[in-house]
């Protein structure tokens, strides 16, 4: 039987005596493209923010093993050169940090971290340029500050073009359709399409059912007031779409 | 010095410069004279408030009459920055020139570039125009003790419409020999109608003695005159550094004013800009980055003279240990300047939370129809941006590295000199490398 890229079992924890996740299951095969999809306040970005190493947040119990290791143990650069990526639902501005260099430099420390020799200005140059067009994104994003004076959508896009250049093992978009227009959506989801592959994986979380219809997840689950309330095939999420959360999380309730 | 013991100096000066012409020895004793009524200036002047220059009492102000040989070679200047640079090249050791190490070729017509000391024999007319004219000893102490007591400094004479290709580079190394000496560079740069120029104004040291550089450099440039003019300090961390640049700006002139301050237990530096035409623009651009103990001061008098002028600062502070950035930004908009544009920005990045920053902006206006805007900000390194760089693979280390580099690099992309530009660049990068302290986080 396969190993799981990530699995999560009985996640607990919150910011300043306040509990956000209540116990979150889920295990992530390679291959497999799963989405967490809930509304405002349910945890889906404290979940994003926590597996990504993100500062701030306590975990009170439970585990994350990804690829047989302490997930929670690695420090967030560490976790990165391990092959796992967090699109950011607010990619950060970054003036004065030329985005050539920055994704040069996260690059080549996840190929030290390989055992791989780096690559220099040139080799880089035409990998990403490859990249670049993948995403549609013009190439004088390369010589501009990371993020800086973006739109909204070339930030989101921007994102899965970094995704594209590091390759993760795991990505984690969190809330990456949100703010794009149909035909920037399209864009992005073509993006994270072609980077799926058998030894991969994906975990979209969203609010919208909509990016779902370019993204097709293997699995889809309900979270709700820090617990996965309901998962399922990708119908789900259309029934979800027609019932909205109200219901969905009411027969649950009810059920339970 | 005890200034109640200033009588001797006065007759030694005497002595030390006895072969020079009337007007310089009458405007030395002038000057010393002024120093001694002005004595050094104390926490309770307004304009040294946050700069505490006490321990100069101690200092023997007056320069060795007949020092010894320096043995310092060209290998000793390898580590110092713009070290690669062809072109020409002024080099002073403790005051005084030292053209073994000096190299000047391939000057156009008319174009000077030599030791003010030759200068003062040779271009007598041309340096007697502009000495002394622009840097104030009835105000400033230390311009008062620098007139009186400077042996040598550049002089660089730029004739209308000339243009040097590449940087012209004054190096000032100080062996750092011996506890509270004292050296007075005393510099002359003269921009004719339309010149261009691109200098390079260098202190740093060799040995790690207390001693003391008070530099005095007076910039003149006509109109249409095109240029830059770098201030690179990087003195022992023992060493105190005062700088007096005094500039005049003629109609329609741009020109922009760098200060880089890296080194020094103390240093200030003083910056008069006169914009003393109309139409031109001016840009006085700074960065000051300090660890441990070190006090970093740029105390800056922007004076609109005429109407239709721009000007704008921008400095950079970054301060780490328990170091102190002062900032004080003076602009004068006299009655006639109408149309004035003045900008001053001052921007501080606090690394440890005992480094402190005083900032200070000043705007004195009696103009009516005119904008003058300031803004300062003192802040810490983004939090969010490092979390992102870190979420890519790149350590806290490096992310906090590659910001403090970006805040470095608003003002060294003002450089406009590309050679230039990018070895303050690598200069900046391998600082923050080798300092440890810089990259963790406190």
């Amino acid at each position: 039987m396969k190993k799981p890229i990530l699995a999560i079992q009985n996640l607990k924890a919150g910011v300043e005596n306040r509990q956000i996740l209540k116990g979150i299951n889920l295990t992530i095969y390679p291959g497999e493209v799963h989405a967490i999809m809930g509304p405002n306040g349910s945890g889906k970005s404290t979940l994003a923010g926590i597996l990504a190493g993100r500062a701030g947040y306590e975990v009170t119990d439970g585990e994350v093993i990804y690829c047989d290791k302490d997930l929670l143990a690695l420090s967030p650069e560490e976790r990165a050169r391990e092959g796992v990526f967090l699109a950011f639902q607010y990619p950060v501005e970054i003036p004065g940090v030329n985005s050539t260099y920055f994704l040069k430099s996260a690059y080549n420390e996840t190929r030290k971290h390989r055992g791989l020799p780096e690559l220099d200005a040139m080799e880089f140059l035409a990998f990403v340029k490859e990249r670049v067009k993948l995403l549609e994104l013009k190439d004088d994003l390369l010589k501009r500050s990371v993020n800086e004076g973006f739109s909204g959508g070339e930030k989101k896009r921007n994102e899965i073009f970094q995704m594209a250049v590091l390759e993760p093992k795991l990505a984690i978009l969190d809330e990456t359709d949100s703010g794009l227009d149909i035909d920037a959506l399209k864009i992005v989801a073509n993006g994270v399409n072609s980077l799926k592959r058998a030894d991969n994986a994906q975990l979209l979380i969203t609010h919208y059912q909509r990016l779902l219809d370019f993204i097709v997840p293997d699995f889809v689950h309900v979270l709700y007031d820090g617990r996965i309330v309901k998962s399922g095939g990708k119908e789900l999420a259309h029934e979800l779409e027609q019932k909205g959360y109200e219901e969905i999380i009411h027969e649950t309730a009810v059920r339970a | 010095m005890n200034l109640t013991e200033t009588e001797p100096t006065v007759r030694e000066k005497n002595r030390q410069h006895t072969n020079e012409p009337s007007w310089l020895s009458e405007t030395r004793e002038q000057a010393l004279a002024r120093f001694v009524e002005l004595g050094l200036p104390t926490l309770h002047d307004e304009n040294w408030r946050f700069t505490n220059v006490a321990a100069l009492k101690s200092f023997a102000f007056e320069p060795a009459a007949k020092p010894a040989p320096h043995g310092v070679t060209a290998e000793d200047l390898k580590p110092f920055p713009f070290a690669g640079f062809d072109g020409n090249k002024l080099v002073f050791v403790d005051g005084r020139f030292a053209s073994e190490l000096s190299s000047v070729s391939k000057l156009p017509n008319g174009v000077k570039v030599m030791s003010l000391a030759d200068a003062l024999v040779t271009e007598t007319d041309l340096v007697k125009k502009h000495l002394f004219r622009h840097a104030n000893i009835e105000k400033n102490a230390f311009v008062a003790l620098n007139t009186a007591h400077f042996h040598d400094g550049a002089f660089i004479y730029l004739p209308p419409n000339a243009e040097v290709e590449g940087p012209i580079q004054l190096l000032f190394v100080s062996t750092g020999k011996t506890d509270g000496a004292t050296v007075h560079p005393r510099n002359l740069l003269v921009a004719e109608r339309a010149s261009h120029f691109c200098i390079l104004e260098s202190y740093v040291s060799l040995g790690d003695a207390t001693y003391f550089t008070n530099s005095v450099t007076e910039l003149v440039a006509g109109e249409n005159v095109s240029g830059q003019h770098l201030k690179f300090q990087d003195e022992n961390p023992h060493a105190f550094h005062i700088t007096n640049l005094a500039t005049h700006f003629g109609r329609a002139s741009q020109v922009t004013t760098h200060s880089f301050a890296l080194g020094a237990k103390l240093s200030r530096t003083n910056i008069h800009a006169i914009l003393a035409g109309q139409g031109l623009e001016c840009v006085l651009n700074g960065l000051y980055l300090t660890n441990v103990s070190q006090l970093a001061d740029h105390f800056m008098v922007v004076e609109h003279a005429q109407p239709n002028c721009a000007s704008h600062e921008y400095f950079n502070g970054i301060l780490a240990g328990k170091s102190k950035g002062v900032f004080h930004g003076r602009i004068l908009v006299h009655p006639d300047a109408q149309k004035t544009d003045a900008k001053q920005t001052n921007k501080n990045l606090l690394l440890s939370d005992d480094a402190t920053v005083d900032t200070k902006p000043q705007l004195e206006i009696y103009a009516d129809d005119v904008k003058c805007t300031h803004g300062a900000t003192i802040g810490q390194l983004n939090e969010k941006a490092i979390f992102y760089l870190r979420t890519r693979g790149i350590s806290l280390e490096k992310a906090r590295r590659i910001l403090i580099h970006a805040f470095a690099g608003e003002i060294i992309e003002r450089i406009g000199c590309s050679s230039v530009r990018e070895e303050l660049d690598r200069i900046i990068w391998d600082r923050l490398e080798k300092d440890q302290e810089i990259a963790v986080d406190k």
